[in-house]
Order: structure tokens, then sequence, then C-alpha cells
């Protein structure tokens, strides 16, 4: 299969009091004006206690989801699933297995739904699409010199045009954390601009996601200030992490994109999405989240445009638990196929 | 999408409730010779069990069985000797956490998230911890050689009803006093089955003894000449007439009382957490909280942002089965006590401030009020000047922080205070000339046995709690 690496566009100035990119959505004007107006917005947003944040955090996590409501839950977070494979060892032989899954998760439950998107690797981004023709789940590739970030913006622009070019209808990109960590806002910024562009435009534009990668960020400010910086830019979706840092998503660094993306809808009217990635293993943790999600965006977040798992081994231990509120006991899982 | 909770009601038999209950005098249970009152469920205002009173001789025998111990067994008792009973307790406490729970939840109405993830816990924590000061008296700073003071009546109120009992009991047994101690009328549960617990501990008979009753065992008790010491928490105007009565008599009185807290919002706070903070402050325990943050005072220049953040949060709140552990806000604790937060609330409209309700449903049986905020509220308000003792905010706007902290201090009471800001000198700055016994800087309503609580003012003296918390309950 070829595809075809297009040009990058030039680089976009980020230098102290350069004009930044313009995309910001509505009301933002002012914040994005220039550096130094972006900085001054982010150091202005109010601060997160981490006492308080991780309090109510326990207070979510202590919810007692059952019976109905635990299967709709269930349902809810696989149809929520990026299915994930990002591993220098990924093969086509590998994600077409995983592809194989995504569009039916149990066939011997078919009335399971299928996960939002399978996530890999740019060059095998080609690989997916063929797999998953003809079904809803849509093709999701990291790009941007994932993991770090560490490369030139023009190679970060020509990772992002080759995967879109391979037929991915979402990008998963990283924000360059050593311009972050050094305050130039601006670098991210202009970044975050230039590959939504490389995200194609109309119909066929690619939906954005932009990873913080929280674990490497200092604190739970910074990751207000790093949500807001990436809403500004024109992500469709904030993203905790890469997967290949610990600590990745916890609930009180997902309550804290939660609540941005609640504001900033409060705002401008928008919706932007959340996807926490990273550390989720489990039915139970999942659940947590979903909780979360509901009392602090608001329902209208549950659902799999504005809320995402990123995850790998979470989606067996969904089918288990989904399997042992049907029947009344657990199953091995060896009874249960996996990719 | 929308998602609804299903029920997930924690089980009523896990509280082994029985059919009666009787007070416990001198290591046993007895029949009171006062009339059996029966207590009830306030979410569904059935009948939980009967509940034997004691009546005056009772209160002359407990307190003669009280003092009996105290020069017998207990006063001369090393301190060392006196912990390992209290550790026993504690620990028991702890072991049978969840049967406490929901037979605080059953008399009591609040949510079981509250009594098994605070009230619980923190009566052992303070269990636990005055076992430990027991044989340590003569390092508390407090003198070489405190000495107990003899036999201590204490009388609790219903809304923590088993923590109450042990704020009293933990550092009054801790010192070497001896108790009589009476639970509220409509709370006596939780504070018979601790009885038991102390029993089956093997605490020498008469070291602890409780009289369930109404205010008129209450007043027998406080008035009782073989007392030496009265701890009293409960209303304003109880503890007023009790430290009339104490007056000239020589005997020592602590009293913790009624409040009407402060929760100070600055502009730079943390906005999130601060919603969050104000609303644990008022309706944790369904408002009946003598420390509650019922009086919002927020910088003007946020007021209407996070008037809006606050009630969407609020919209969040679930109202309903205690049992439920998903429940955020239970049932009130009696009638009388929902017809005075009715009657205060339109007191509120009355006067013209803008009452908002939450939208949440509330069950069709039971004693449950919305949660409700008051906009717009003056300082010259009742629902800004009297402890309403419920669901119930009041919001207040403020320039300055000197305005702040005179409208904080514009109160009779002095319980606690709420000081939410990211700058710390300018917490601390307030926190120094708010008048209130607690204050508490980006959180609210945290209970630790180590950390004095108590008043200034009409929310009484006496600490409880920590190292100063001692020395109500020596002679030093």
């Amino acid at each position: 299969m070829t595809t075809t690496v297009r040009a990058p566009r030039p680089d976009a100035r980020s230098t102290g009091g350069a004009r930044l990119e313009t995309r910001a959505g509505a009301g933002f004007g002012d914040a994005v004006r220039d550096e130094a107006s972006l900085r001054r917005f982010l150091r202005g947003l109010p601060g997160v206690d981490q006492v308080g944040l991780e309090r109510r955090s326990a207070t979510l996590a202590s919810r007692s989801i059952k019976k109905e409501s635990k299967l709709q839950a269930l349902d809810m977070a696989i149809s929520m699933i990026d299915l994930t494979t990002l591993e220098g060892a990924d093969t086509p032989g590998k994600v077409r297995s995983l592809c194989a899954q995504a569009r039916r998760p149990d066939p011997e439950h078919p009335d399971v739904p299928p996960v939002a998107a399978v996530c890999v690797y740019p060059d095998l981004a080609g690989v997916a699409v063929e797999a998953l023709r003809g079904s809803a789940v849509a093709v999701a590739a990291v790009a941007t010199a994932f993991p770090s970030g560490r490369s030139s913006r023009a190679v970060k622009l020509a990772d992002t045009a080759f995967a879109v070019d391979a037929g991915a209808s979402e990008i998963d990109m990283v924000i360059d954390r050593g311009a972050f960590l050094t305050g130039r806002y601006g670098a991210v910024f202009d970044e975050i601009v230039a590959v939504k562009q490389a995200c194609g435009s109309g119909e066929r534009r690619a939906h954005l996601k932009v990873i913080l990668e929280t674990g490497e960020l200092a604190g739970y400010d910074d990751v207000r200030r790093a949500s807001w910086l990436a809403l500004l830019a024109g992500a469709d979706v904030i993203k905790t992490s890469t997967g290949k840092i610990s600590p990745a998503a916890t609930l009180p660094v997902v309550q804290v994109m939660l609540q941005a993306v609640r504001d900033w809808h409060r705002a401008t009217g928008e919706l932007r999405g959340v996807k926490a990635a990273g550390g989720i293993r489990t039915a139970k943790d999942a659940i947590r989240h979903l909780v979360a999600v509901n009392e602090v965006a608001g329902p209208a977040w549950l659902t799999p445009e504005l809320f995402r798992f990123g995850a790998s081994s979470l989606l067996g231990d969904l089918l288990r638990q989904r399997r042992t509120q049907l029947d009344g006991h657990y199953e091995s899982t060896d009874r249960i196929g996996s990719a | 999408m929308d998602w609804t909770y299903a029920p997930a009601p924690e089980s009523a038999s896990l509280a082994n409730l029985q059919p009666s209950y009787r007070p416990f005098v001198d290591g046993e249970f007895v029949d009171g010779g006062g009339q059996p009152l029966k207590t009830l469920n306030p979410a569904t205002e059935e009948v939980l069990a009967e509940v034997g009173t004691a009546s005056t001789e009772d209160v002359d025998r407990a307190v003669a069985a009280a003092h009996r111990a105290f020069e017998t067994t207990w006063g001369p008792m090393p301190g060392a000797e006196r912990a390992k009973y209290l550790f026993r307790i504690a620990r028991v406490v702890a072991e049978r956490a969840r049967e406490l729970a929901v037979l605080e939840t059953l008399d009591n109405g609040k949510p079981i998230r509250e009594s098994r993830d605070v009230d619980v816990p923190t009566a052992s924590a303070h269990l636990f911890h005055h076992a430990g000061w027991a044989d340590k008296l003569g390092y508390a700073g407090l003198g070489p050689d405190p000495r107990p003071l003899g036999v201590v009546g204490a009388v609790i109120p219903w809304n923590f009803p088993l923590l109450m009992a042990a704020w009293k009991i933990a550092p009054a047994l801790a010192c070497g006093n001896t108790i009589v101690l009476k639970p509220a009328e409509t709370t006596p549960l939780t504070a018979l089955v601790l009885a038991e617990i102390a029993a089956e501990a093997g605490l020498p008979p008469g070291v602890l003894n409780v009289l369930p009753g109404a205010g008129d065992v209450g007043a027998a008790l406080v008035g009782h000449e073989g007392l030496d010491k009265v701890a009293f928490t409960g209303s304003t105007a109880v503890g007023k007439e009790i430290q009339r009565r104490l007056a000239g008599t020589g005997r020592r009185l602590t009293l913790e009382l009624g409040g009407k807290a402060a929760n100070i919002v600055y502009d730079d706070a943390p906005l999130d957490q601060a919603v969050d903070g104000v609303v644990d402050g008022i309706f944790f325990n369904q408002g009946h909280v003598c420390c509650a943050g019922s009086r919002l005072l927020v910088q003007e220049s946020i007021a209407d942002e996070f008037e809006a953040l606050l009630r969407a949060r609020i919209e969040t709140l679930r109202v309903g089965d205690p049992l439920d552990k998903n429940t955020d806000v239970g049932a009130i604790n009696s009638r009388a006590q929902l017809d005075r937060i009715v009657d205060l609330a339109a007191a509120g409209d009355a006067e013209g401030a803008r009452r908002w309700t939450s939208s949440c449903p509330l069950p069709e049986r039971g004693l449950f009020f919305p949660p409700t905020v008051f906009s717009g509220v003056e300082q010259t308000m009742r629902v800004a000047r009297e402890e309403i003792f419920g669901p119930v905010l009041s919001v207040l706007t403020f320039r300055t922080p000197d305005e702040a902290v005179a409208k904080a201090n514009n109160t009779p009471y002095g319980l606690s205070a709420g000081i939410w800001t990211e700058k710390g000198a300018k917490a601390l700055w307030t926190a120094q000339r708010v008048r209130a016994g607690v204050v508490w800087t980006n959180t609210f309503n945290r209970f630790d046995p180590t950390a004095p609580f108590g008043g200034y003012g009409e929310s009484g003296f006496g600490r409880e709690g920590g190292r100063i918390g001692l020395e109500a309950y020596l002679d030093a």
C-alpha cells in the first residue's frame, strides 16, 4: 500500500510577542492575540487545590453502580474505547486481529456495541482502515513524533499528513512538553494549530486529539493550563497521556480536564471531548471515570463523541464483567476471545 | 446520555436492630423508671425500636454508681491500665463499623456514605487517640501530675450521636473520670450499643452509664449535685440555662453550642474546590452541623460566576434514601426540626432574600428538605443571623478583606469559619481576625482527634480533642 507524504506547512512563528495563529473558539480572541496575552490568560486561570480535588475524586470513586446501571455503564464504556496497540513490534497481523475485536468485541454476545476506534501508529493506519471498512469503528493514529514529540515541526507535520493520507479519521498528537515546561506556550499553541491544519479540512478533516502527557507536567495547575491551551488552539479532544509514562490517566487529572471542557462549553457553547488514556485496566476504574464524566462535566458528555478511553486491556475486563452481570458468575478469561 | 444510578441500598439488617433498648447503669442494662420512648426512622417515620428512659431515681443511681467506680476502680487505676480498656473499645467500634454505621443511619437519617466514612471512623479514631493519652497525662503540658475531676455528666445532641458520645466518653475516661451520658431523645441507639461494647470490653461497672430520655432527664442530670463536671453539646438556649444552673456550684462546665459560620471565598480562590467545600460545608449531614458553613461570603467580583458554579454543583447532589450508598443528602432528623427549617426558610422569603431550590426529586414519604440557597441575603435578615440547622445556605457578598472579616464576625456565634484563597498570607491574615474556634483554609468540615474543636461567644467554651482538650477533664 502506498501513501504520499504531503509537504509540511512552513513553521508558524512562535517567538515572544509574535502573533499567534488564530483559530481560537469564540470569545477568546484576546487570549490568543500574542504570546504575552496567552501567558497572562493561562496564568490567570483559577488555581486547583490538590487536597480538595483529590477528596472530590475519592467521593466520586465511592459511588456504587449496580444492576442495570452497571450494565449500561459497561456498554457505554465499551463504546467509548479507542482500542490501542502502540508497540514497536506491531504488525499488520496484530492490527487486523485488534480490528476484528473492535468490530465485534464479543461475538457470542452480538448485542455488545463496537468500540469507538482502533488506535495505531501511522504506518499501520492503512491496515486498520482496510480491516474496518464498512464498520462504524474509526481509525485513530498517533502522530507528531509520538510519544516524546521531540522532533522538528516539519517531521511532526509530515507524520500527521502521512496518517491522514492513510485514511486515519482521528489524529492523536502530543504537545511539546519541553516548550510547555519552559513557559513557551506560544510554541505549543502554534504547533497544535499547525497540526490541526494538517488534519485536513471540510468533511474529511481528521478529528484532533491533543495529548497533554499530564504525568510530565508540574501538577494540577499545569493540567488546567495545558487543557485550556489545547482548547484555545482548536483541539477537538484533550487527552491525558500517551500511555508510555506513569502516572497516566488518574481520576483527579481527568476531573480537571472535564472541568476545562465544561467551562469551555459554558463560555462558548461548543462541546469538546476528553480522552482518558493509560492506566485504566479494570471495569471498576472505567465506571469511576464515567461517574466523574456524569457529575463533573454532565450527562451530555456520556457519548463516544465526547469521552473516550484509550486502552488495550480494559476491553477484556469490561466484557468479563458484562458476562458476569448477565450470567451471575465469573467466567474464565479464556472463554472470551481476546485480540 | 441519560444514566440513572440504580438503587444501591446497604442492608438494614446489618444494624442488628433490637425491638427494645434499655438504659445502661452500673454495668448492666436495666429497666428505666421513665416513660419509654419510641425512636423513629426519619426516612420513613416508622418506629425503629422502643427505648426505656431514665427517671430521676435512675439518674441518682447512675451518678452514685459512677461515683463509686471513680473511688474504687477507675480513679485509682494506673493510666496504662485504663488505656487497655479504651483501646479495646476503640478496636471493637472499628470492627463493628458497618453495624454501627447502618444503625446510625436508620436512627438519624444521615446518608450511609457519611456514617460509614465519617461518623464511625472518626468516633473510633477519637477513642484510639485518647487511649494513647491515658498514661501520658503528665506530659500533656498541663502540670506534672494532673488529677481527674470525678464524675462527668454529659448531654449530647442528635446530629452525630455516636461521634458525640465518643467525644465525651474518650477524654473523660482517659483522664480517669467516670461518666453518665444522656444521648438525644431522637437518636439513643448507637450510644447504647457503645455501652454494650464497653461492657463486653470488661469496663468496670459504673465507669460508663447511658441514660436515654428527653430534656427532663438531661435537666435532672446536669443539675445533679453528685457531678464534678458537666459537658454539654447542643443549642445555645439550653447551654445558657445550664450555665445559669451551675453558676456558683463550683462544678466545671464546657459548652459546645450553635453556630452560623462564614465561609469566605476570595476572588483568588481555587474556585472548583471552593464550590465543593461550600457544598460540603452546608449540605454535609443535611446541614445538621453546629459548625456548618451556613453563610457564604463571596467576593462581589466573582459572585455571579461562583453562584452559577455552585448551583450546577448542588444540582448533582442526590437526595433520598439514607441507606442508599449513592445518597448525598439524607433525611431531616425529626418533624420538629423540619418545621423549624421550613419556618426559617419562609422568613427568608418574607425578608426579601431570593430562594433557589435544587430540582432534585424528593422521596414521597419521610422527612426531607431539598438543598436550598438564598441569594441577596443581608446581615440583618434572620437567615443570616439564626442557626437554621438544615440544608439552607445564605449567600452574602463582600468587597474587601476587611469587610469580609467584619461580616464574618458580625454574629453572636463563633464556632467555625472557612477561608478560600490561594494566597497563604491572605489566608493567615484572615484567620487571625476571624473570631471562631475552628478556622479551615481551603477545606471545610474536617475533623481529627488531634485538632481541638470548640467555640467563642454564644458558640460556647472549652475545647474537645487535641492536647488542650484534655484540660476540660483534668484538675491541672
